[in-house]
């Protein structure tokens, strides 16, 4: 039941596209047909379920404060968390070159339909935020962090897969000169994220309280720290 | 042929006289354009824009009046001006002069800023871009008053009209570009940006805003509630409507889209004079049954108890949810626009049945949006391209097939 709440939760409610609007420039730029948009989706849909998870059990051996104390007791205070953006670029990048080397051993076929979507994919911002948003949202399981890859990649799949489609049935439109290409693209992709917020909202359960209570610790540490400031004022003076 | 030669006698009849425009607009309204293409292998038919747009406009008409009787009826109920009817659709009580009058007295200058807005726009593009004005914002125009709550601030309306008309059609080149339902765009644009005047219980009774102003500063009066089926249903509330109060349409609810039985008139007028897709209604229809029947049945099941905040919308007889809230009236009116919806056959059937699908989805899953059928359209709207393009390659497909068995 979790795994298909966080499944439906990923591809709908927190589409990367319609929802947190990441992944912008490929989806923008290679979703004139809808043979080159599935390509593409596909590959997202594909690394995306390979990262994800990798980057989870980076971060949950390697980075996470006190991660690393299964090398033993002493090591158990380091908080390697700064590293994240770097070690989770470094094994998107590295397994997109190994994705790349794979499907053109074994699939040259595929490979020559995807050209260079395959490499471009190593700095798609959807890519890097599916493993951020995997840290933050705290996911509980390797499986878990597999579903929630797939789903994000479904999302993303489905958001260009719509607009390509779209973009080819407008292609004969009588487009403003001002908005054409472009401009009448950020359009649609607002108009469809009208669309998508059918689903926002759903499936979420007291999510409303939890910033609030956030806020209360902020400002109280923030008066804490007033009051700490204070009083090495005092002494100093 | 009767009426047409009558009134064409009756024009020539009063040719230069005072009557002649009255009889002219009749003429024009109803039978013309009334030449067909002459060379070439095109479709001939005499069916243009005006044509299309008028058999739908004439298809609503009877859900306005209605309207403006229930906006009316409504407003007594609550205040206690006027009592609950008694005898079923013709019961005096709700067809009375004076529901009428306080309806119309609301719901006119709706339509008047509705279509004033929308028309003073298509006239600057028509201006800016050289073409003659296009009828598209006929059916919008006549579709907006009757899919917002009846005590809509005009100056909102007219702000939603602007930005549907604007972004949701003009920028894609006007009439027959657009890629979602202007109409409901409008709606959504109004749902989103002013969520206290389209949602709620004080809405959708003629006056009841005010009340509940009145009484915020301190004067004693009752507060006026009228909350709409599928508000209550959300809320676990009995609604305490009975079935026959849904169908004919004495409940509260957007100012036309309360009366199922007249929009199912109106869905029969559009079906039989090929303007709507049956395929879309039927389709739909079913994708909304299948979609209740499966809730139905997982509360027999017992998955799910009454301390749900799900059970009271999954708990309610599959087949109500075609009668309440705006499903019918979204079904027949705005899945089937040929601009948004699929446009081959098969593509037709999907998108209707997804919509059906999704819309009940919507209402039972999400609290926040009782209305799930005008997202579920919207959303579909987005979706309708990919499933044509599908469908198209599909055909190509089996035609190749067919080809080089031939060929072979």
């Amino acid at each position: 039941m979790e795994h298909i709440e966080l499944f439906f939760k990923s591809i709908f409610i927190d589409n990367m596209v319609f929802s947190v609007f990441l992944g912008m420039c490929s989806y923008l730029a290679v979703s004139k047909k809808v043979s080159t948009a599935v390509g593409l989706g596909a590959a997202v849909i594909f690394v995306l379920a390979i990262t994800v998870p990798l980057n989870w059990l980076l971060d949950q051996y390697l980075l996470q404060p006190g991660a690393l104390s299964w090398l033993g007791a002493e090591y158990a205070e380091y908080d390697l968390s700064f590293l994240s953006f770097i070690m989770f670029i470094a094994t998107i990048a590295t397994m997109v070159q190994l994705v790349e080397i794979v499907v053109e051993k074994f699939s040259p076929s595929l490979y020559n339909s995807l050209g260079i979507f395959l490499p471009l994919i190593a700095v798609n911002c959807a890519i890097l935020g599916g493993s951020l948003f995997m840290q933050s949202r705290e996911i509980a399981s390797l499986g878990l962090a597999t579903t929630y890859g797939i789903g994000s990649g479904i999302g993303w799949f489905l958001a260009i897969l719509a607009i390509a489609a779209i973009r080819e049935k407008i292609r004969y439109s009588n487009v403003p000169p001002a908005l054409r290409g472009l401009g009448i693209t950020f359009i649609i992709t607002g108009l469809m994220a009208i669309g998508f917020m059918s689903f926002g909202g759903m499936l979420t359960g007291g999510d409303e309280e939890a910033p609030k209570e956030e806020k209360t610790v902020t400002i109280k540490a923030t008066e804490d720290n007033k009051e700490v400031l204070a009083n090495n004022i005092k002494a100093n003076k | 042929m009767g009426l047409k030669n009558n009134l064409h006698n009756l024009k020539e009849k009063y040719k230069g006289t005072k009557m002649a425009p009255a009889f002219n607009a009749i003429h024009t309204f109803l039978y013309l354009p009334n030449e067909t293409t002459h060379n070439g292998t095109h479709i001939k038919a005499a069916d243009d824009l005006k044509r299309t747009m008028n058999t739908v406009i004439m298809a609503m008409v009877p859900c306005l009046i209605f309207g403006m009787f229930n906006a009316g009826y409504q407003h007594n109920v609550a205040f206690g001006t006027g009592s609950v009817i008694s005898g079923g659709l013709f019961s005096a009580e709700f067809w009375s002069l004076e529901n009428l009058l306080i309806g119309a007295w609301k719901i006119l200058p709706i339509l008047v800023v509705s279509y004033g807005v929308g028309l003073l726009i298509e006239f600057i593009f028509a201006v800016i871009k050289k073409h003659e004005v296009e009828e598209g914002y006929l059916v919008t125009g006549m579709l907006v008053p009757l899919i917002v709550p009846v005590d809509i601030p005009l100056w909102m309306l007219a702000v939603a009209v602007a930005f549907g008309v604007v972004i949701g059609k003009e920028v894609f080149g006007g009439t027959g570009m657009n890629i979602l339902n202007p109409a409901l765009t409008i709606r959504a644009f109004l749902f989103f940006a002013y969520p206290t005047w389209m949602s709620g219980d004080k809405v959708w009774v003629e006056g009841a805003v005010k009340q509940d102003q009145l009484i915020a500063a301190g004067e004693k009066l009752d507060a006026i509630s009228g909350e709409t089926i599928l508000g209550s249903l959300a809320q676990n509330k009995e609604a305490g409507y009975d079935v026959m109060d849904m169908f004919f349409g004495f409940i509260p609810g957007s100012v036309g889209e309360t009366s199922t039985l007249l929009v199912l008139l109106g869905g029969l007028f559009l079906i039989f004079s090929k303007i709507g897709s049956w395929r879309i209604m039927l389709s739909s229809v079913l994708g909304a049954l299948v979609m209740g029947l499966i809730f139905n049945g997982v509360v027999s099941s017992g998955w799910i108890t009454e301390s749900s905040k799900f059970y009271g919308l999954m708990s309610t007889e599959f087949w109500h949810h075609l009668l309440i809230g705006g499903f019918a009236f979204g079904t027949v009116f705005m899945a089937t626009d040929p601009v948004t919806a699929s446009q081959t056959n098969k593509g037709k059937w999907i998108y209707g049945f997804l919509i059906g699908f999704i819309s009940i989805l919507i209402r039972v899953f999400n609290p926040a949006y009782p209305e799930g059928v005008m997202l579920a359209i919207l959303l579909m709207n987005v979706f309708a391209p990919t499933i044509d393009h599908y469908v198209v390659q599909g055909n190509v497909k089996q035609r190749m097939k067919r080809l080089k068995a031939k060929t072979a």
